[in-house]
């Protein structure tokens, strides 16, 4: 039997794909853990963000410091397209709206129309050049086999986690400060925080752009050490981020963090047990559906987390004490 | 502060050359010194017109309360006077600026600041957390600033200073550093309460401030209450107990079915039969504990149920006696 896939599945543990679901995480519990806002179109966010870079990287050459940008103002237009239109209301409207607008993202960049800007259903290729091109690091192979990083793969993880380091310390500032205070107050009773002179409104509108751009952000980490895939921005995305926040705790800020590496690991890991079992026929269970069959042990464990565990693995327990 | 003096305080006002009115009393008299003016405010619910206020002032720097039976409409006035609720028609202003339109937050920034009849604490936040969330013109609620710690710091202890003297003052200082939701729900309406003091508001409006407080706290909250008005508060106050309201009333205003009906100095006004009929009921001094109370009580629901109750009474020597005097007592 074939056990690489244990050190492989360890690798998820920095790749930037658990960096990018790292950052979008976070941004879902600024809306959702902090704010109340119940955003179910993170996965819009990241799709916005990342085709911002890559079509600013790409298609007109932008050095790599101007794409990042252009992905944050992608973020912020999205952000405000969502929230004008529905932050007035009541809550359920923002998760509607926000589910449908992702669902649109993801559509209309595969349209043939404009398929030569975005690249219709492939996406986009080489977004990464301008960003390979400041690494520092020699070239060559690191790391011990078979977890070997080229000197690329090694500029983004560093990168990607300086990035989690910093926004992770922002938002944790952020929501211990007075500002935080408001979101939070939000959460819990949006009438009684208007009634003591916040705008309301606007508190939820920057929470929306800052929870975006953090998923726009971590889009790029996600694309950039391979490619933009128009597919990778569906509503499982979006459920993937629900899982991992309530997994690490969606009113803190090391929780998303924590429960992005968690459930790639974890995921990983099942992949190959499932595929040995499979393939060693120890397993009534073809190959075609070894796929589905993860995604019901995940959906499982995170039914038993959720029934077990509420308030996640670092989410203080006697939060969940009260039900209100 | 006891009956005694709060009663004293009623007989001063009415004798004071600055007396709160200008011309007859009445449904919408004219108030020397008013703070809040009121005109034509209406609000439909479907066919049915919650509120139909022609026109009313509120003194200012005086305790006035909003009384009238369950439905009158208070509670939704109180709505659209803060802007949480959009009126049909009707003008309104403070301090003798427009009001109407101005949405809820600027209504709270211009002084003018509520409570709500089903408590709004934020349950998932500590006590102390709520209390600071209170305070006005904070310069760490700016999403910027909010990063940079030392530009708030001070303002942040200076705030914590006063929810911890206003907690104090509530009773709830023991409780700073629970959630919210851990509170009873009369510690809920006490934490709502000193919230909203937090921003040193002009105007107060309490809906219903004292359900649900037990009588020993809301003798000393009674206290409170007058402080406020020492310390130039105007305080509007909606509330069911009419001894809170004969206690620390100023001037009474009297709803019913959307209307004002009847306005005046507490110890008039309840004396006003309109308002009895209206509102208090007809054995409204009747004290309901005793037997006779009940037989009081008796009378309006089922004959039957009285002559059980008399021959109840008639059984027992003592309490015959009791029933006569008492007789006597509401005849004169
Ligand atoms: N949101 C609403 N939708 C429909 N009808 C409403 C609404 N709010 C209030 N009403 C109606 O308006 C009338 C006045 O209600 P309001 O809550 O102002 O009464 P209130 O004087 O505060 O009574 P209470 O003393 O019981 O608190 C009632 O008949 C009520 O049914
Ligand atoms: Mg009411």
């Amino acid at each position: 039997m074939d056990f690489t896939f244990i050190p492989l599945a360890f690798g998820q543990l920095l790749s930037p794909q658990t960096i990018g679901f790292a950052l979008a995480a976070l941004g879902l519990a600024v809306h959702f853990g902090f704010g109340g806002l119940l955003n179910f179109g993170q996965a819009g966010f990241m799709s916005v963000g990342g085709y911002f870079f890559a079509i600013t990287a790409v298609k007109f050459g932008f050095p790599f410091w101007l794409s990042l940008v252009a992905a944050i103002i992608g973020a912020v237009i999205f952000a405000f397209i969502l929230g004008i239109p529905t932050l007035r209301l009541r809550a359920d409207y923002l998760s509607i709206v926000t589910i449908a607008a992702a669902e649109i993202v993801r559509y209309t960049v595969q349209t043939p129309q404009i398929a030569p800007f975005t690249g219709g259903s492939d996406g986009i290729n080489g977004s990464s050049a301008a960003f390979d091109a400041l690494n520092p690091i020699p070239p060559g192979r690191y790391g011990i086999a078979p977890l070997l990083y080229s000197a690329s793969d090694l500029w983004i993880i560093i990168c990607g986690w300086g990035a989690v380091l910093v926004l992770g310390l922002l938002v944790w500032q952020l929501m211990r400060s007075p500002w935080g205070r408001v979101i939070k107050g939000i959460r819990e009773d949006e009438d009684a925080v208007r009634s003591l002179g916040k705008n309301v409104y606007a508190y939820k509108m920057q929470a929306l752009i800052l929870g975006g751009v953090l998923g726009a952000l971590g889009a790029v980490v996600a694309i950039i050490p391979t490619s933009l895939q128009p597919e990778n921005f569906g509503t499982q995305t979006t459920f993937f981020l629900f899982t991992i926040i309530l997994l690490g705790g969606a009113t803190t800020v090391l929780g998303p963090i924590i429960g992005s590496i968690i459930f790639w690991v974890v995921l990983s890991l099942s992949d190959g047990i499932l595929s040995i079992l499979v393939t060693n026929h120890i397993v009534p269970l073809s190959t075609v559906q070894q796929g589905p069959i993860r995604f019901i042990i995940v959906g499982v464990a995170l039914m038993l987390l959720v029934i077990f565990r509420p308030q996640g693995i670092l989410g203080k327990k006697r939060e969940t004490y009260f039900s209100v | 502060m006891s009956d005694q003096s709060a009663t004293t305080d009623v007989n001063v006002n009415v004798n004071d050359a600055k007396q709160i009115y200008i011309g007859d009393v009445g449904p919408g008299v004219k108030k020397r010194d008013p703070i809040l003016i009121a005109d034509s405010v209406t609000r439909t619910f479907g066919g049915n017109t919650a509120v139909n206020v022609e026109h009313v002032e509120i003194p200012r720097n005086m305790i006035t309360a909003l009384i009238g039976p369950n439905g009158a409409g208070k509670t939704t006035f109180f709505n659209l006077l803060t802007g949480f609720d959009k009126p049909n028609s009707g003008n309104w202003t403070y301090d003798g600026q427009k009001l109407a339109g101005v949405p809820a937050f600027k209504v709270a920034r211009r002084g003018m600041v509520r409570t709500f009849q089903l408590t709004k604490s934020l349950a998932l936040l500590s006590v102390m957390e709520n209390m600071r969330l209170g305070a006005t013109k904070q310069k760490g609620e700016n999403i910027f600033r909010a990063m940079l710690p030392f530009l708030w710091r001070d303002q942040e202890k200076a705030n914590t200073a006063k929810a911890m003297e206003l907690l104090g003052r509530f009773k709830l200082d023991t409780k700073k550093d629970d959630y919210a939701a851990s509170l009873s729900g009369g510690q809920r309406k006490l934490l709502e309460m000193a919230r909203a003091l937090m921003s040193d508001p002009d105007l107060v409006m309490l809906d219903e401030p004292m359900a649900g407080v037990n009588p020993a706290l809301t003798q000393s909250l009674l206290g409170h209450i007058l402080g406020l008005k020492d310390q130039g508060m105007t305080v509007l106050f909606v509330e069911h107990d009419m001894h809170m309201v004969q206690t620390i009333a100023d001037w009474v205003i009297v709803m019913a079915e959307g209307k004002i009906v009847a306005e005046g100095y507490p110890s008039v006004v309840m004396q006003d039969q309109a308002v009895i009929d209206a509102y208090l009921g007809a054995h409204h001094d009747v004290d309901l504990g005793t037997l006779t109370g009940q037989l009081a009580v008796a009378e309006d629901i089922d004959p039957h149920l009285v002559e059980e109750l008399r021959e109840e009474v008639s059984a027992d020597p003592e309490l015959a006696e009791e029933l006569a005097e008492e007789q006597n007592r509401t005849e004169q």
